[in-house]
């Protein structure tokens, strides 16, 4: 009998922890196919957040190693100048990448490290039981903003994907969406494409993962992913922002 | 034999370190090391290594671990301030049990403080600085020489311990020039790395760098294997150096460029025909406990000098045990202390002694 569907080989046997109908399960499935697919996973090394998603070096197959919260892309860097020929990638939450660890974001990017990141935005601090991240939009409710989000005081949501492709140093810079399944193909083209750019040398990719967290937004699965498309995907419009190969044609 | 170079101390550390096999140096600019990271700036490109400025201590901290993670010797420095930003990295790479050298150039605070050479980052160094149960190996040089075989000795004991390791020192060892030679640098020893992420090439099982452990039971565990690891790094690594304890009524104890306004005191005092002697902490963690113990069954009082308000005193007591009066001398925030402050303080204790 022909085989149609099966876990793909970068990821572990170990059972995913995540909440029903989180997408971060989806996301990491997609990393992991996209390894398969580009014959890389021996050659991988991974770096886990502190996030939701911490626990990502007991699911991804290839050596991994776990960050202090933020610092993912540092320790990437650290490992990328030891092994340049080696497949470097982070996996980080909003609050990880966009708060705690801004400068290494940043600087990583302004680098051009040539390394890959794949960057969960789902506008909450999952982990720590839903606090308002820099990706929170305005009015929204979350623990630490209870009358929603007011930008006066709270200030406003940063669009890691705008901010950053105004550098030089980005290769390619995306934002996806995991909310329907042309959205979810479209996302693994993305991050298959931040993947062959690092091969490639081409230097720093970054896929920005739109993402739900059921649990802290109070929502069921199927409500949550309703949110992310009638609130997230007008504040954090999907497409390529930066891409070399298009400029240099 | 190799010739001797004239060398600063910030530049021997360098030098040593690359002829330790380290390739990876992340730094971040501050006074006064900054003649280490000018100096890794300028070599590492020449020789194939990585030279990389980082955009804070934290990011540097960091890189090393992720550059120690992957099987590399990676060394990054700073002074005071930016050990503190360094402080939660070197806690995590305690906790993944990384090999790594660390250069503190302490300089004076808290706060910003000053630019000028200071030993009150004792307590941050030995004591923790950053969180949970863990231990650097600390040395502490007092001359330039010393400098490159302790940075030699760092890398190899860090490696054979899976501890991280520094080299403790301050603006002025930092910056004063002396002749050196390499003599004292091993062949770089080829430690056991299957422990880190070079990727598995599909053919084992993935390796983990990680400090993470939920169930307090399997943390408890981790934490009690790496405190055996520094029972034995307790017994086996404590290092001084220690000279007219035998007949001595007071002993000095100073480390770094203290021991060696002390020495020069010790020196006139001695002539004087007054019995003391010094001990010279090597290592400052281990803290080299046995032989102030040894000394304390003759000796009738202690004295430590430090560029500090008391720090390094705290274990000297520990290590005496209540078997002599320890006594405290220190200048701070910057000043050094002079022979004759030195001398008169051992005149004064000496004058009580019966
Ligand atoms: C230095 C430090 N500060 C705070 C925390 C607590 N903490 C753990 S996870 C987290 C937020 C994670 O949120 P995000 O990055 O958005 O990931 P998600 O859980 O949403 O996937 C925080 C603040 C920590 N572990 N370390
Ligand atoms: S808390 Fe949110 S982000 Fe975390 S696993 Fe649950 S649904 Fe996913
Ligand atoms: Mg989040």
């Amino acid at each position: 009998m022909a085989i149609v569907f099966q876990k793909p080989h970068a990821l572990t046997d170990a059972p995913f922890h995540y909440c029903p109908g989180c997408t971060h399960g989806i996301c990491h499935r997609l990393v992991a196919e996209v390894l398969d697919e580009l014959g890389v996973e021996g050659n991988a090394i991974g770096v886990a957040p502190v996030g939701c998603a911490v626990m990502a070096y007991d699911y991804f197959n290839c050596d991994m190693q776990e960050a202090a919260h933020g610092r993912a892309p540092a320790v990437a860097t650290g490992i990328k100048r030891v092994h340049p020929d080696k497949v470097v990638f982070t996996y980080q939450g909003d609050g990880d990448l966009a708060a705690i660890g801004t400068a290494e974001t940043v600087h990583s990017a302004a680098r051009g490290e040539n390394i890959t990141i794949i960057f969960i935005n789902n506008t909450i601090y999952g982990m720590t039981g839903g606090q308002m991240a820099p990706t929170t939009l305005p009015g929204q409710v979350t623990q630490t903003s209870p009358y929603g989000r007011d930008i006066k005081t709270q200030g406003n949501p940063i669009r890691v994907c705008e901010m950053l492709s105004t550098l030089d140093g980005p290769s390619y810079i995306a934002r996806v969406a995991l909310d329907s399944v042309p959205n979810i193909k479209k996302a693994k083209a993305s991050i298959k494409k931040a993947f062959q750019n690092q091969i490639e040398g081409k230097g720093f990719s970054l896929v920005e993962v739109l993402s739900t967290c059921p649990t802290n937004w109070g929502l069921s699965p199927i409500e949550a992913i309703k949110r992310l498309q009638k609130d997230m995907l007008p504040y954090y419009p999907l497409g390529v922002y930066k891409d070399i190969d298009n400029e240099n044609k | 034999m190799s010739e001797k170079v004239l060398m600063k101390g910030n530049e021997a550390i360098g030098e040593a370190a690359i002829r330790s096999g380290c390739r990876h140096f992340f730094g971040y600019p501050i006074t006064p090391q900054t003649e280490l990271s000018a100096y890794m700036a300028k070599k590492m490109p020449k020789i194939g290594g990585v030279f990389l400025q980082a955009e804070s201590e934290v990011a540097a901290i960091n890189m090393v671990y992720g550059a120690a993670g992957a099987g590399a010797r990676a060394m990054t420095s700073s002074s005071s301030p930016g050990i503190s930003l360094k402080s939660e990295g070197i806690s995590y790479i305690a906790g993944a049990d990384l090999p790594c050298v660390i250069v503190d150039i302490v300089r004076g605070g808290p706060g910003l403080g000053g630019i000028q050479p200071a030993q009150s980052d004792y307590f941050q160094v030995t004591k923790g600085g950053g969180h949970g149960d863990y231990h650097l190996i600390v040395f502490a040089p007092n001359s330039v020489q010393e400098i490159v075989s302790l940075t030699a000795d760092a890398f190899n004991k860090s490696e054979e311990y899976r501890v991280p390791a520094m080299i403790l020192g301050d603006g002025t060892l930092g910056q004063m020039m002396e002749p050196v030679d390499f003599d004292s640098v091993p062949e770089p020893k080829k430690a056991d790395k299957s422990w880190a992420t070079t990727g598995t090439g599909l053919k084992r099982e993935h390796n983990i760098i990680n400090s993470l452990y939920l169930s307090p039971e399997a943390l408890e565990k981790t934490i009690i294997e790496r405190q055996k690891r520094y029972d034995i790094i307790k017994e086996k690594e404590q290092r001084y150096e220690a000279h007219d304890i035998e007949d001595a009524d007071i002993v000095v104890t100073a480390y770094g460029t203290t021991s060696r306004v002390v020495e020069s005191a010790v020196k006139t005092l001695r002539s004087e025909g007054l019995k003391v002697g010094v001990i010279r902490p090597i290592t400052l963690w281990p803290f080299p406990d046995k032989i102030f113990a040894e000394a304390a069954k003759t000796a009738k009082a202690f004295l430590s000098v430090e560029m500090s308000m008391g720090q390094m005193v705290e274990d000297v007591k520990i290590a005496v045990n209540g078997k002599a009066p320890v006594y405290f001398f220190g200048r701070t925030g910057g000043i050094i202390p002079t022979p004759q402050e030195i001398i008169e303080e051992v005149r004064k204790i000496a004058g009580g002694l019966k």
